[in-house]
């Protein structure tokens, strides 16, 4: 249904999602800036960046699009609308993610795409047939593990109700880090994103594998081909905060 | 005498309604840390690369990454001030009451963002600055001067965002849907102001242009006062002449719109 609304205004469709692509692809301008200024960033040439930035803006793209009206769920819980919701026979979860499912935030995806073609047409890499099928692994499990803090910040919002901005420091801030080689933050930021919340499972470390890079943290070569089991891990987690969340909403009640 | 009380009314009671969001507020200084912790570290490779590129070094350069996440709220530099509800008002026709009302409406709107820019200022931009300064190495003045000078940019830079944002709101007496015009607003503030790269990194002509449009006010402006990069005397004149001529511009199409535009609703 919301689909079929959105394409009512064509053009206005079209506007914003040229929009969109315009808006998102601002921090890749920022980055072909920076490369006018220099070759290297952090060791990485500008199509190696181009890899990370792609990879991680598709990803992020795709539980975008599924997952990203769940960041509006402390509006909900504090104008009410949530109990509304509830009393429907489909779960919440489901019902809260395709609330003004918006098409033009494939722009997003669009333009992770755009940049990903480029920096795989550029990349100086001998293709084998791993490193081929990572690539489809790596861009589903980045999804599933960026969709988990979609929904894990949801759940946390339950509590905080109006503090939805938290939980953008970890989507949009989580992906414009990845965008950066990871030879470029502290060691205990890198620490932070593979062991706590394991955002370098999204790129940083199938790409290590794929462009022959020295691992982050001297980590084993094997662990490049575990982002599907950290994303089961991360969306189980994300599932068991969502129904932790719900069990202790409280309706405002006035 | 009494207008003028009426308009500082107006800037209390905007400064202390955004005052109540606490959660929100505390919130938004944990996003701007994170974000400027993301752009130090990508400031710093890139510096060393490059160290001087723009004329900063790497103190100033993570001096501005920091002085970015303090300002962003508070000089609505990716929008999201009083223009939502401007825009709303005007969509539902209720801007035609506030025409009846025995009060400027441009200077109105001008002060309760103001108040509203002040709360930010202090309340989601002094601690992320704090953090930064106390944690990574940065370029700060010890004359008390500078820090007066760099005050006064900031304000002007106030100014000019909302005669932006003013004027970008206008266009809803004829467009009637805001979103676009937002999104644009939202485009042109992040990049242009310098909030994703400081402009005088920006190569050759364009970056003689993008620093000459009204958004280098915003951000580029002030850290330059403050980081000994720019003469005030000239940031404010420059800002001064952007800020007259888009307040002007905002009068002429309000009046444009209250005459000839018919107002929505019943």
């Amino acid at each position: 249904m919301w689909i079929r609304s959105t394409l009512t205004y064509r053009a206005s469709f079209v506007m914003t999602v040229l929009g969109n692509v315009l808006l998102t692809g601002l921090d890749f301008v920022a980055i072909l800036l920076m490369f006018s200024q220099v070759d290297t960033l952090g060791g990485y040439t500008l199509p190696e960046v181009a890899f990370l930035y792609g990879l991680s803006v598709v990803s992020f793209g795709l539980a975008h699009l599924a997952f990203g009206p769940v960041g509006d769920l402390g509006r909900r819980v504090r104008d009410g609308t949530l109990d509304m919701l509830l009393v429907r026979p489909a779960p919440m979860l489901a019902q809260v993610a395709a609330d003004r499912f918006a098409l033009r935030r494939l722009g997003r995806f669009l333009q992770g795409l755009l940049v990903l073609g480029y920096a795989l047409a550029s990349v100086d890499v001998d293709w084998t047939a791993p490193k081929l099928l990572l690539m489809p692994v790596t861009v589903v499990s980045g999804a599933a593990i960026f969709a988990a803090v979609f929904v894990a910040g949801a759940a946390f919002q339950f509590v905080t109700q109006d503090a939805s901005e938290v939980q953008n420091a970890f989507t949009y801030g989580g992906t414009t880090l990845l965008q950066y080689p990871p030879t470029v933050f502290g060691k205990e930021l890198v620490r932070g994103v593979t062991f706590v919340l394991p955002l370098a499972f999204v790129n940083w470390l199938p790409a290590s594998y794929v462009l022959g890079r020295p691992y982050p943290l001297r980590l084993p070569q094997w662990v490049a081909f575990t982002p599907p089991l950290v994303a089961v891990g991360c969306c189980a987690l994300a599932g068991l905060a969502w129904r932790a969340g719900l069990r202790s909403y409280r309706s405002t009640g006035s | 005498m009494g207008a003028g009380r009426l308009y500082v009314a107006v800037a209390v009671g905007s400064f202390r309604r955004y005052a109540t969001y606490r959660a929100a507020t505390a919130a938004g200084v944990f996003t701007s840390t994170v974000f400027g912790l993301i752009l130090v570290y990508t400031y710093l490779a890139l510096w060393d690369e490059r160290p001087h590129l723009g004329g900063y070094d790497q103190a100033q350069a993570v001096t501005y990454v920091w002085l970015g996440q303090a300002l962003f709220a508070a000089l609505a530099i990716q929008g999201g001030g009083f223009e939502n509800e401007f825009m709303e008002r005007i969509r539902t026709g209720d801007v035609a009451i506030d025409l009846y009302r025995p009060a400027d409406l441009q200077l109105w709107w001008l002060a309760s963002d103001l108040g509203r820019a002040l709360f930010q200022l202090l309340g989601r931009g002094v601690l992320p600055f704090a953090f930064g300064a106390l944690v990574f190495p940065v370029a700060l003045p010890d004359d008390p001067l500078v820090w007066g000078a760099f005050l006064g940019a900031v304000l002007l830079g106030a100014v000019v965002s909302f005669a932006i944002r003013y004027l970008a709101a206008l266009s809803v007496f004829w467009l009637l849907d805001g979103a676009g015009m937002l999104q644009m607003v939202m485009i042109a503030g992040l990049f242009c102001s310098g909030m994703t790269l400081p402009l005088n990194v920006f190569p050759g002509e364009f970056g003689e242009i993008v620093r000459a449009l009204p958004w280098s006010s915003l951000l580029q402006a002030p850290a330059d006062v403050l980081l000994g990069q720019a003469d005030p005397v000239g940031t404010y004149l420059f800002q001064g002449a952007w800020a007259v001529a888009l307040l002007a511009a905002g009068r002429l199409l309000q009046s444009a719109a209250t005459r000839r535009v018919v107002v929505q609703g019943g």
